[in-house]
């Protein structure tokens, strides 16, 4: 048994939101690297635009955990200077793009669970992270009517994107579990009012998955034990990779500025 | 848990410039403002600001210039509430604010990004609708939330001609808070404002 990491900050309230920001700054991160390859011009800005509207998040996230936190560190610090195990994110958002199936049906995994989670956000006891909540919740119904609606051309076009994107939910489907598994911080930040526990996001998810899955004669694949570990630091291969391009310019030129 | 600190002041971009600052061609002694005078004045200057990207309305005009303060060093706070999480003109706004400021005599102002209440098209005034219509946007619908975005009809009329007949593009267009769509009718493309 690997021994605990220490958690991402010593006040709850803020390590519980770093959390969350983890997993919207490492999406947006992917979805960035689609810039200039994605199938179409508008799939092209359509994908950029995803990608600013989860890296717009995870900065009012981290900028309200540092302002929780006292202000000793900001955004920028959270986002360039700290290594892998500090890290919060769930797996699945630093799975590897793949073809277009792939980040398709990640992004519906993703926004069926980031929208019900925000929409529950916004009865935080905390005003800020309420009026976050409201102006993410919004933005992420577009994410998930957008990654609904190409999982249903994929899977119910061609043999070959059916095939794509049925394989891509393969593939995603372990990394799912993980998503709705709380943990001491979890139930900590819920029953203060503050913030949400994922295991009860999952009926909404599943509602939402369902009936895009049903309209693109897609299975749903059998619900393994998973994998898991992003959550408390532990992470894949892949992250270290996503960091180094994204902290390179911080951390070999400390403190630099446009 | 104890209760979050209230307040804080969010503008890292915008410190850290103390070479830069103007001085302060005003002079009155610190905190007087009979009437509300300069309250006033710090307003105008920042309702001034233009959106970059849609440059015919102001931030006044798409509510997002919040709240102005001045506290008892004379020092001008500003409120702004950022349209889209990943907005990128919210940096140029901010900066605008301040410029516009330190022109009409209030160095050192400050910008604070807010986010309650949370920006909705909601906030757009009637005449910012027209500007946008004048200029070629069509503009958001009146209602907000999920409803308004889940609607089978949006019921999206072409700026240019004004018909009815018309269909979405792309979701996502130029900028974070547009849609690309197209007029069947005239056969014109055009932007729409997303309804958020």
């Amino acid at each position: 048994m690997t021994p605990a990491l220490p958690p991402a900050s010593s006040d709850p309230r803020a390590a519980w939101l770093m959390r969350l920001g983890d997993a919207t700054l490492i999406l947006g991160c992917r979805m960035t690297e689609w810039l200039s390859r994605a199938p179409t011009l508008e799939e092209d800005i359509a994908l950029a635009n995803l990608g600013l509207d989860l890296i717009g998040q995870t900065r009012a996230l981290y900028a309200r955990a540092c302002e929780i936190e006292g202000g000793t560190r900001d955004e920028t610090a959270l986002a360039f200077r700290r290594a892998e195990p500090d890290y919060r994110n769930p797996l699945i958002v630093e799975q590897p793009n793949g073809n277009f199936a792939d980040t398709m049906v990640r992004h519906l995994l993703f926004a069926a669970w980031a929208t019900p989670l925000y929409e529950r956000l916004v009865a935080s006891s905390d005003m800020e992270t309420a009026g976050v909540a409201t102006r993410s919740a919004r933005e992420m119904a577009y994410h998930l009517r957008h990654a609904g609606e190409w999982t249903i051309r994929l899977g119910d076009g061609t043999a070959e994107s059916h095939a794509k994107a049925q394989d891509a939910l393969y593939d995603l489907w372990p990394y799912v579990p993980e998503l709705f598994e709380a943990d001491d911080l979890d139930r900590e930040a819920a029953a203060s009012g503050f913030g949400v526990d994922p295991s009860t996001l999952r009926a909404d998810f599943d509602a939402a998955v369902d009936a895009v899955l049903a309209r693109a004669t897609l299975k749903k694949p059998a619900e393994l034990r998973g994998q898991r570990g992003g959550r408390s630091g532990r992470h894949s291969e892949h992250l270290g990779h996503i960091l180094a391009e994204l902290q390179f310019l911080q951390r070999a030129y400390p403190d630099a500025r446009w | 848990m104890s209760a979050p600190p209230v307040d804080a002041v969010h503008s890292p971009s915008l410190d850290g410039r103390s070479s830069e600052r103007p001085v302060d061609r005003v002079g009155r002694p610190p905190g007087s403002d009979p009437g509300g005078v300069r309250l006033q004045a710090a307003r105008a200057a920042a309702a001034r600001v233009a959106d970059p990207e849609i440059p015919v309305l102001s931030i006044d005009d798409l509510g997002i210039l919040h709240d102005i303060a001045i506290d008892e060093n004379g020092r001008v706070l500003v409120t702004i509430l950022p349209t889209y999480s990943g907005c990128p003109a919210t940096g140029v706004i901010a900066l605008g604010v301040v410029t516009e400021l330190a022109k009409d005599g209030f160095p050192d102002a400050r910008v604070r990004l807010g986010n309650t209440p949370a920006w909705s098209t909601g906030r757009m005034s009637e005449a910012a609708r027209e500007k946008l219509r004048a200029c070629g946007i069509s503009p958001p619908g009146r209602a907000s939330g999920k409803r308004a975005l889940f609607a089978p009809s949006p019921g999206v009329d072409c700026p240019r001609c004004g018909s009815g007949d018309t269909e979405r593009i792309s979701e996502f267009g130029s900028t974070a808070c547009k849609a690309h769509w197209r007029c069947r009718a005239c056969r014109e493309p055009f932007d729409h404002f997303k309804c958020v």
